[in-house]
């Protein structure tokens, strides 16, 4: 029991639970089977809810938020006036950075304004990234950061770069400091982490098209409001992140802190925060991963930039320039999070090197300022260096176009072949098996899963929200992203874990493989959407793809880590006591990395259900779709109706991994001693 | 590349927002308020052309212009608040209910018809006529043979009809049970997938039967032809005795609609010159037409293209502003 804190031991129960847990199981099997048999014709409404008894909750939702924003008022002012007002503040900081990274300072409005100072040209831009990257972190990372900008502007995508960067550079800090501070919060205090939980389920989970249209009536259109949505957005995995990196500093450091006289501050900022960092940049590297992806949906509210020209592309089926435009997203991220990496492990370094930080970022600091005037006047006298010449741009053309169309051409029937087989021998059957059960059935099932898992809140919780997903009257669409997202994720986890096991301790292969997945989860999965289209229709299978490209990224990542993590010594321990690589991994690195891999899991599930805004545009039917069509029509209820319908799926699945990890640590911390 | 111009566009009316105010905009009679004109930009090209049109046009009558970028539907939540001014196509056929809801609100106005019709019916490529050889009337459809020829895995025996997005309604569901069609239809997500799909199937001369609407440039580019269904009227979606089936409605084809602009309702007291020109505004589908085709199958700039049509037109627009 030494390796298992109090906490989880009582969540996991005691290990006489599984007698137990087997009777219960026998019973809710038998009760379950007896309902589906019989449900429709002994009592139809536990098979599907009567449509006269659901309640009009999204009218009402909608009706509430007519209220608050056409006559809500404290009197002083209304609840709009507020909000514009949190917009302005906003607005300002990312106005003064798009001016300097695109428009200039403008004088004046609209087509009226009169430029008084030009942005920053290229030259000078591309001329403090590549210092910033060699301050951070030498000369390759210098080379990356030409490399990918070079890219950018080469291939003609400066303009539209610049645009969303400005954006980014906004919504990132935003995000990743009110991730820590959260995250420090409840670390600190349980019930204020107890509280906070659902809260980051929902904003991580309901789909960003449910809360786009509240946000575009309170704050306005434009790229605010797109600021705002990313931010919500990107912020939960911070904070949750935080929150384990915290707890992951070792006694050790806190008793040193303790016994120093660090006051709760000095505490906080000085001892813990650094001493997390590492976990903390996870976080920094997921906000801005998440930041990136938002950029598409950023650009349907007006955000433009990058997303715009990816959409635009697609709607004229010009895969290369969608592509060369959604690669020109990657190249920013990559550029940022290795840039902020490596920024993060020099302040680090450089806490212990007592204050010599200022005395040696001098110099980069004035150069980036020599290189930014310098470039200035240089583009006065060579406007190429001011403004790259249309006729220098590269594009691939017809390229891709050509190449999905060969693809096409040639290799449609055996494609179609593969996917009709899985399609009606895995999707569809588990489709209609989801389908037809009843719903009061899978509310019972939820429930002693929790039961047995944990103990009766978590059943509590499990049946109350399933009921309330069959009384809010979508209990099909709920299935239907039941069986989309859970078949996607077990794919998704049958090739992402294996690939981290493989890559965490071989570095060359891990770099490679944090490209590629870096790439997957910030390239606008819209890119390859079309070209799978083409080749498999639209439809579950098409959807399925794209919810597995995109959710692969956490299953390998945070596998890797939780191998990364594991103490040395102990690995050595185990090679002392004689212990085969095979044996060191499974009773080792792998148990000691569970937590991580469960958290990993857990953030496989949530992107997953993410993605169901994508593959809404694919034409499936669940959750997704409701979203969708509540964002079309501009009705603020329904949209959030469906998007608590997704949460809630998401915090049942969380919950009941949650207990099972803290059961399976438990058990494996047991099993040293007796082995049953 | 039209699309990158966009930003360029930008930054060439803020440096040549001094000329033109200085050598057209005195000539002109002078603008009710300086405060920019929002009009909002979608992701389709003849959208794009429309509102350039329009925000040129404007400018030549002195006023203030913003380009804004936003979602077709999303949108009214900014021109409801007067966020967002103008926006230049508001189809019948996708977007009335929208439309409708915001114009109830009494916030937003209906500036008025641009002319255009959209076009919107079942659509399949020309090859297809050999092996449903009774098209483009709509009773070949219900032949075992022709849905066989339309089939894929998924539906066979049935053809496969690939529908517009849920979002874009249309009742095909409904049109297939009242025709008595052995047809499934499947739901594209996106207008991008429909399109996706038609040129999988072109490249591969493969069966297909899909939504189509005009003005757009699949017609263009695709050789292929409409069904041709009972002709479509009011009673036909609301009276089920019309039609071939006395028990349902839906028993016709699509309806043709009104390509419409709407508009914050305060532009009138605002800007009431530019309220007038734009409610001046009209251009047809042929004109349209050409310049979609223009720009995303030869490659122009949507700069060039209404610069082009400007030129050629000055007749037309100078009476929109008077």
């Amino acid at each position: 029991m030494a390796a298992v804190g109090p906490a989880e031991t009582a969540r996991a129960g005691w290990p006489a639970a599984p007698s137990r847990g087997l009777v219960v199981w026998i019973v809710a099997l038998g009760a379950f089977a007896l309902l589906w048999a019989n449900a429709a014709t002994l009592a139809p409404w536990a098979q599907e809810w009567p449509r006269a008894w659901t309640p009009r909750i999204a009218f009402s939702i909608s009706a509430f938020m007519r209220w608050l924003v056409d006559e809500a008022t404290s009197g002083l002012f209304t609840f709009t006036e507020f909000t514009r007002f949190l917009s302005a503040l906003v607005e300002a900081p990312y106005r003064f950075v798009l001016a300097i990274l695109s428009t200039g300072l403008l004088s004046g409005q609209g087509s009226q304004a009169v430029q008084i100072a030009p942005p920053v040209s290229w030259a000078g831009i591309i001329g403090v990234f590549v210092i910033a990257a060699h301050a951070a972190d030498g000369r390759r990372l210098a080379l990356l950061a030409i490399a990918c900008l070079g890219f950018i502007l080469v291939f003609g995508q400066w303009d539209s770069a610049m645009v969303t960067l400005a954006s980014i550079v906004v919504a990132v800090p935003a995000g990743a400091v009110g991730g820590l501070l959260l995250g420090l919060a409840a670390y600190r205090w349980r019930a204020f982490e107890r509280a906070i939980s659902p809260v980051l389920d929902l904003m991580q989970t309901i789909p960003i098209f449910a809360y786009l249209v509240p946000i575009l009536f309170l704050f306005g259109f434009g790229p605010v409001a797109a600021i705002l949505a990313t931010i919500i957005y990107a912020m939960p995995p911070m904070t949750r992140i935080a929150v384990v990196a915290l707890r992951g500093v070792a006694p050790e450091i806190r008793d040193l802190g303790r016994m120093t006289g660090c006051t709760p501050r000095q505490m906080t900022w000085r001892v813990m925060v650094p001493a997390a960092m590492p976990g903390l940049m996870v976080g920094v590297n997921q906000v801005i991963m998440l930041s990136l992806n938002m950029v598409i949906i950023a650009s349907m509210i007006g955000a433009g930039g990058l997303g715009f020209d990816v959409l635009s592309a697609l709607r004229r089926l010009d895969f290369g320039a969608g592509l060369e435009a959604g690669v020109a997203i990657v190249a920013l991220a990559v550029l940022l999070d290795r840039t902020s990496q490596a920024f993060a492990k020099t302040t680090v370094q450089r806490a212990h090197a007592d204050g010599a930080g200022f005395a040696t970022r001098h110099p980069y600091l004035l150069a980036a300022l020599a290189v930014v005037v310098a470039s200035f006047l240089a583009g006065l006298v060579l406007p190429p260096l001011a403004r790259w010449p249309e006729a220098w741009e590269l594009s691939t053309g017809t390229f891709w176009s050509e190449l999905v169309r060969w693809i096409n051409v040639n290799f449609f029937d055996e494609l179609e072949a593969v996917k009709n087989a899985l399609l009606l021998n895995v999707l569809i059957p588990f489709k209609r098996f989801l389908l037809g059960l009843p719903w009061l059935g899978v509310a019972l099932l939820a429930g002693v899963a929790g039961w047995t898992l944990s103990g009766f809140r978590l059943a509590a919780l499990s049946v109350a929200l399933s009921t309330l997903i069959a009384v809010s009257g979508l209990w099909e669409e709920a299935m239907t992203t039941v069986y989309l997202c859970g078949l996607s994720v077990v794919f998704a986890l049958m090739i992402g874990v294996p690939i981290g096991v493989w890559s965490a301790d071989r570095p060359r292969v891990w770099r490679v493989v944090q490209a590629v997945i870096d790439t997957l989860q910030t390239l606008p999965s819209f890119v390859y959407l079309m070209p799978v289209v083409m080749l498999f229709r639209v439809g579950d299978f098409t959807a399925m793809i794209a919810i597995v490209a995109y959710a692969l990224a956490p299953a390998i990542r945070y596998t890797a880590h939780g191998l990364h993590q594991v103490d040395p010594k102990l690995i050595e321990a185990g090679r002392a006591a004689g212990c085969t690589p095979f044996q060191l991994l499974v009773k080792i690195r792998l148990k000691l990395a569970l937590p991580e891999i469960m958290l990993g899991v857990n953030q496989t599930i949530m992107l997953a259900l993410s993605m169901l805004v994508i593959t809404a545009l694919v034409g499936t039917r669940d959750l997704g779709q409701e979203v969708y069509i509540a964002l079309t029509k501009a009705d603020t209820g329904r949209g959030i109706v469906a998007g608590l319908a997704v949460a809630f799926i998401a915090i049942i699945a969380d919950r009941l991994i949650a207990a099972g990890a803290a059961r399976a640590r438990a058990r494996l911390g047991l099993s040293g001693q007796g082995g049953s | 590349m039209h699309i990158r111009t966009f930003s360029r566009l930008g930054r060439f009316t803020a440096l040549t927002a001094a000329a033109l105010s200085l050598g057209l905009g005195l000539a002109q009679a002078e603008p009710e308020s300086n405060d920019p004109i929002k009009l909002t930009l979608h992701d389709w090209t003849g959208q794009l052309i429309t509102t350039n049109l329009m925000a040129e046009v404007l400018k030549k009558a002195g006023y203030n212009v913003e380009l804004v970028q936003a979602d077709y539907l999303a949108q009214f939540a900014g021109l409801e608040t007067g966020d967002l001014h103008v926006a230049m196509e508001m189809w019948e056929t996708t977007g009335r209910e929208a439309m409708d809801a915001a114009t109830a609100t009494g916030k937003v106005e209906n500036i008025g018809p641009t002319g255009m019709k959209a076009k919107e019916e079942w659509w399949y490529p020309s090859y297809m006529k050999d092996k449903c050889p009774g098209l483009p009337d709509w009773e070949a459809l219900k032949s075992d043979a022709c849905a066989e020829a339309f089939s894929t895995a998924e539906t066979a025996p049935k053809g496969r009809y690939l529908g517009g997005p849920v979002t874009w309604g249309g009742f095909d569901d409904e049109r297939v049970e009242a025709l008595d069609l052995p047809f499934e239809v499947i739901h594209a997500g996106t207008d991008a997938a429909l399109f996706a799909e038609l040129e999988s199937a072109y490249q591969r001369q493969a069966p297909i039967l899909l939504w189509v609407y005009a003005p757009h440039w699949a017609p263009a580019k695709y050789e292929g032809e409409w069904v041709e269904f009972p002709e479509y009227t009011a009673e036909c979606y609301t009276d089920p005795k019309w039609g071939s089936n006395p028990d349902m409605a839906y028993d016709c084809g699509k309806p043709f609609g009104e390509i419409w602009k709407v508009g914050w309702a305060g532009v009138k007291d605002k800007w009431p010159g530019a309220y007038d020109a734009i409610k001046a505004f009209t251009i047809d589908n042929d004109q349209m037409g050409a310049m979609i085709t223009e720009v995303d199958l030869d490659g122009k700039t949507v700069d060039a293209v209404v610069a082009d049509w400007m030129g050629r037109n000055e007749a037309v627009w100078s009476a929109w502003i008077k």
